[in-house]
């Protein structure tokens, strides 16, 4: 079952798929490109799964750990000796759970895309995109070589960008998907100068060769890249900062994040795979697969990492409180769960119990995962009828719509941390591994939680509640809350998101891939379903039924609110930067300098010359002979010239 | 017979052909000619590749010498190694798409095809000379017709640019030739590369040779200062023209600084090393943001190549095996490349009208195939994974990078950062010219590509993907002719 021809089905069989519906399905079989799409991810889903229960329970652990298969490797690209691109396969605990959660996720979307995407113009097209990006998405798990991550790292950058630039003829998307790409890419760069820092030093890009070398501090690698430094930090923390950076662009940490929110332009579906459980979660992923670096070699960055993902996390949760657009509420939650990922991958070291940062962040990807792909898929099936993002053109829906009312409603009470569903378990475990490391990261992180539950309630009671469902298009004959193919996905990822958090992944996937026994810590629990319920109460009380309160509250703090409306002002930050400074100076001074320097003493030349030919015009008799004559006596002179210097 | 001679013979023949041919059927014997040439190109790739694996590991394969001008010492010698051989394959591919391109002129085709096959026998020539004497012959014959293609076939300020290009051209292989003829005294009579490459000059005099070769080729490739014959000479030329131009002429500076340059003259190389890092960042950094604030989409181009060439040479400048591998790929994906992109613009242009991208809009909608062509090879441009751009920049990158010392590793970080600006202005061409709502309504008439815009398109879009994807070969064969040289370069201090 875990060798090289089993695994590479499951990553191909998306890429045949992209290629059969591009050159063929696109043309002949328009309608019938989903259904193909869907059969084969099926396929690959069932085989991901297949995959991690034979390495979790048929090969189980060597010597008490679980360790990783590497079933094939192959060389792509050499550099020097040793230093190549290889295309291999990594199977560890890490990357066979994300297989597992890509194709399942990715199966779902193409099932409810049956139904979404339905009667579009380009339906074969966003199939043949789905598959794209599930190809590449999958190539980045499996990667067992750092440019190899780095390769398909890329891939999946421009599956977003033609998935949020699906709807080309709107402005809007096509500037969504620039933005998404062109920030992603910046980030990027961070991420390549880092692979070059630390192949430099290692002289390996293999990722367990890598870690190995920079782990051992009596390796030469290691010496090289410690004793080695810029500004007084070893290159070794250089690139690892650099590597991050990359992750932080692709998991829109702050102050990267502007990218995520506009992606929402993109069908909702995709928000769903792309924007909330597989892409976004790369950058974690990074961290995770060479946290052993991070952990042993340059923990003081890893803390570092942990600030950055906790301040992403609440101030996206801020933010997340004064939006009102669906889709963009759960884009800045997304913001602050991944966040809250990174947060408990900072507050972690590398084996044992004290590694426990990193089994929740994993456990909370996985979790997180589920409930925020229903949440999507349910803003889905709200904005698929009532034919908008804005949540003032909803409430009241959920007698119209009583499943997507349930799953949304059981969504809500994972995210928020409520027991015994899925998240309540994730969330536990990083509170508690931050309580036992870093106490200022707790408190945020649990501040985060009760701001969670406040904004999601929020927009749950809006869209559900607050006031009945008044029907805007009541000139057509309005459909039901959604096909079959619509719902089906929605009630199989709930049971996802209830039941995920049984999954006991501090016996699966650990630090250092031996199981531990998790503490369970009754005064955190109660302190952060304490505020989470408190949180649900005052969401209640101001959402369920139309009243002012919120209103007059917002008016209190009004510039606080208006601050964090218009999310901080980021984006014009942003747009100052690069409109004005980048482009506009930087840019024109280089095309001017062009213009006018640079062509100018080429023209000016050229205007000398010819001004100077006008007054020896005589010379240019016609005759060849001349011409000729005038030509050896150049040479002639050319070669005493020569003879003079003594060459 | 030799299969050199018959790279040769076959543009020869059907120049000669489309001498006495009715002017209508010229194309079809030029279609073929380059048709033929390609196969042999492939056939060459083959047998050399056949050669090497057999353990063949001298510098140059097929070597073949005929007396030219015996007086002089003058030989019609050819050879090639792992570098020929790849430029040579691209000058074929590159030729056949061109031709394809081009298949609807009707403004005097006997001569513009003519012309077309003329510089493919030029470019041809160069790449198996390994005397310098016929090199620069062979480099003369692909200048001359370019001149010609853009003042009487081309559009705008034609005359002008043809001029400016022709000049500049002529400037830098004044310098060629000058550094040829001190090489000539130095070497004692010979033009011979075998036998210069053997010879050991003194260092005062390769570093006084070396700048004249290195610039004469360098102003071929679009090296800063020297550049501005790119934008002017691309945006004037017609769609084959542009192609030639980017596609093969660029590729004759990058080789020639390679071949006829570095090789010879390595400790003048050494010596030069940080300037032409200087001057190939500054075209890298500088040439990608004057791309930002373009307006034609040919003039985008021909920037962006500005900026994709400076890597070709900022490869050679830090002359370690990996980045020169890096630079030989980077002229064959950017020679490959920006053929196509100059394809699909002419596609554009020939049915919009304008090239100005605050005039078009919303094409991919109207022409799917041109637009999705446009799209893939811009997305090449910035270096997408699987596309030929990724291969030979990461390279270039990871080559550049084991360079000790600062100014080496800032060098490398900004030509690294002009990667995110080329995506900048890729993505917003992209997004101007192809996507959003339909500009102009009496573009909804437009058509798409036809069978042979077609052709040619798949042609150079196969050979992007297989180099995007199969590397290894390619790389292999190049890195086995780059680390001599890179030994070379290390061992002259010493």
């Amino acid at each position: 079952m875990l060798n090289a021809s089993t695994l590479l089905l499951i990553p191909l069989l998306p890429l045949l798929s992209f290629l059969f519906i591009s050159f063929i399905g696109k043309k002949y079989l328009p309608t019938l490109s989903g259904t193909i799409s869907v059969l084969v991810l099926s396929v690959s889903a069932f085989l991901a799964i297949a995959v991690a229960y034979n390495y979790f329970f048929v090969v189980g652990m060597t010597n008490g750990i679980y360790e990783a298969i590497i079933p094939m490797k192959l060389e792509w690209l050499r550099f020097s000796p040793g230093v190549s691109i290889d295309m291999g396969i990594i199977l560890d605990p890490i990357s066979v759970m994300m297989l597992v959660v890509v194709t399942f996720i990715s199966l779902m979307v193409h099932i409810y895309s049956l139904g979404y995407m339905k009667g579009e113009e380009r339906f074969a097209v966003y199939y043949s995109f789905l598959d794209l990006f599930t190809f590449s998405m999958l190539g980045l798990v499996m990667a067992s070589n750092l440019f190899q991550m780095y390769f398909f790292w890329e891939l999946v950058g421009v599956s977003s960008y033609l998935l949020i630039g699906y709807y080309f003829t709107k402005p809007s998307a096509v500037a969504a998907a620039k933005k998404a790409f062109i920030v992603t890419r910046f980030a990027d760069l961070g991420f390549l100068i880092g692979i070059l820092v630390l192949s430099f030093h290692s002289g390996t890009l293999d990722i367990q060769t890598l870690i190995a070398r920079l782990t051992t501090s009596d390796t030469t690698f290691y010496a090289s890249a410690t004793f080695t430094g810029f500004m007084g930090v070893s290159s070794l923390t250089w690139g690892l900062a650099l590597v991050f950076i990359g992750g932080a662009g692709k998991s829109a940490m702050f102050p990267l994040h502007i990218w995520l929110p506009d992606a929402m332009e993109g069908p909702t579906p995709v928000s769903a795979l792309i924007h909330a459980a597989t892409m976004v979660v790369a950058g974690v992923y990074l961290v995770a697969r060479l946290f052993p670096i991070y952990a042993i070699s340059s923990p003081h960055l890893l803390e570092l990492i942990g600030y950055i993902g906790i301040i992403s996390s609440v101030l996206a949760a801020i933010i997340a409180c004064t939006q009102t657009d669906i889709k963009r509420v759960l884009a800045y939650s997304t913001i602050s769960q991944i966040g809250y990922m990174l947060a408990s991958l900072g507050v972690s070291t590398y084996g044992g119990l004290n590694g426990e940062g990193f089994s929740a962040s994993m456990f909370h990807l996985f979790t997180h995962a589920f409930f925020k792909a229903l949440l999507f898929l349910c803003a889905g099936s709200v904005i698929h009828y009532v034919h908008s993002n804005e949540v003032k053109d909803m409430g009241g829906l959920r007698k119209k719509m009583p499943i997507t009312h349930l799953c949304f409603l059981l969504a809500c009470l994972a995210i928020a941390g409520i027991p015994p569903l899925s998240g309540f378990f994730s969330k536990e475990e990083i509170l508690a591994a931050a309580f036992a490391h870093n106490q200022t990261i707790f408190y945020i992180a649990w501040l985060t939680a009760g701001l969670t539950s406040f904004y999601m309630f929020r927009l749950y009671f809006l869209t559900f509640w607050n006031k009945d469902y008044v029907n805007h298009h009541e000139s057509h004959e309005h459909h039901s809350e959604g096909s079959w193919n619509m719902k089906l996905p929605l009630l199989i990822l709930m049971l996802g998101a209830v039941g995920a958090g049984v999954v006991p992944f501090h016996h699966l996937i650990t630090s250092d891939g031996q199981p531990y026994e998790s503490e369970f810590h009754l005064n955190i629990t109660l302190m952060a379903v304490g505020l989470s319920l408190f949180a649900i109460i005052i969401a209640t009380i101001f959402y369920r039924k139309k009243n002012n309160l919120s209103d007059k509250i917002s008016s209190s703090i009004s510039q606080l609110y208006d601050f964090a409306y218009h999310k901080f002002y980021f984006d014009e930050v942003y747009q100052f930067v690069t409109q004005r400074i980048l482009f506009n100076t930087i840019g024109a001074l280089s095309s001017w300098f062009d213009k006018n320097i640079v062509n100018g003493v080429v023209n000016t030349t050229a205007f000398i010359t010819e001004a100077f030919s006008e007054t020896i015009k005589p010379v240019q008799s016609g005759k060849v002979q001349g011409y000729a004559l005038a030509f050896l006596f150049g040479i002639l002179g050319l070669i005493a010239i020569l003879f003079f210097f003594n060459f | 017979m030799n299969l050199l001679v018959l790279l040769i013979l076959v543009p020869v023949v059907a120049l000669l052909l489309s001498v006495f041919i009715n002017a209508e059927k010229v194309k079809n014997v030029i279609l073929l000619g380059a048709v033929a040439e390609l196969i042999l190109c492939f056939e060459l790739l083959r047998e050399f590749m056949l050669e090497r694996a057999a353990g063949n590991n001298a510098p140059y394969l097929f070597e073949i010498v005929y007396p030219w001008f015996k007086t002089w010492n003058i030989n019609f010698h050819a050879g090639v190694d792992g570098i020929s051989v790849s430029m040579l394959l691209l000058t074929s591919l590159v030729t056949v798409a061109a031709i394809l391109v081009s298949w609807k002129v009707d403004e005097k085709p006997r001569e513009f095809f003519m012309m077309l096959m003329l510089l493919t026998a030029g470019a041809v020539g160069f790449f198996i000379s390994m005397d310098l004497i016929m090199a620069f012959f062979f480099l003369e014959l692909a200048v001359v017709p370019k001149f010609l293609l853009i003042a009487h076939w081309g559009s705008g300020r034609k005359v002008y640019s043809a001029t400016k290009l022709a000049l500049m051209l002529m400037a830098g292989s004044s310098l060629i030739l000058v550094g040829t003829l001190l090489l000539y005294v130095q070497s004692n009579g010979s033009f011979d590369i075998t036998v210069l490459q053997s010879l050991h000059l003194d260092s005062e005099t390769q570093r006084l040779i070396f700048p004249l070769m290195f610039l004469g080729f360098g102003v071929f490739t679009a090296l800063f200062p020297f550049h501005t014959w790119v934008p002017d000479g691309h945006s004037s030329a017609p769609t084959a023209g542009s192609m030639f131009l980017a596609g093969i002429s660029m590729k004759l500076g990058g080789y020639g600084c390679i071949r006829f340059a570095a090789i010879l003259l390595p400790e003048g190389t050494q010596y030069y090393s940080s300037a032409i890092i200087l001057l190939s960042t500054i075209a890298i950094v500088y040439g990608a943001f004057a791309t930002l604030m373009q307006k034609d989409i040919k003039y985008i181009n021909a920037y962006s190549s500005v900026s994709h060439c400076g890597f070709v040479l900022l490869g050679i400048g830090m002359l370690n095996q990996t980045a020169l591998t890096g630079a030989v790929l980077q002229m064959i994906s950017h020679g490959l490349m920006t053929a196509l992109f100059f394809g699909a613009i002419g596609m554009i242009y020939s049915r919009a009208h304008t090239r100005d991208v605050r005039e078009l809009g919303g094409l991919l909608k109207i022409m799917p195939f041109i637009g999705s062509i446009y799209i893939i090879v811009g997305l090449c441009s910035l270096g997408l994974p699987g596309l030929s751009g990724f291969v030979s920049e990461m390279t270039i990158f990871m080559g550049a990078w084991q360079v000790p010392g600062t100014f080496h590793k800032v060098a490398t970080i900004l030509a690294c950062a002009s990667i995110v600006v080329t995506a900048v202005y890729i993505l917003q061409a992209v997004a101007k010219v192809m996507l959003g709502p339909v500009k102009d309504s009496h573009f909804l008439t437009l058509t798409d590509a036809t069978w042979y815009e077609r052709s040619a398109s798949w042609l150079l879009m196969l050979a992007i993907i297989i180099m995007g994807i199969l590397p290894m070969w390619l790389a292999q064969m190049i890195s086995h002719e780059t680390a001599p040289m890179a030994i070379k370069f290390l061992t002259v201090n010493s």
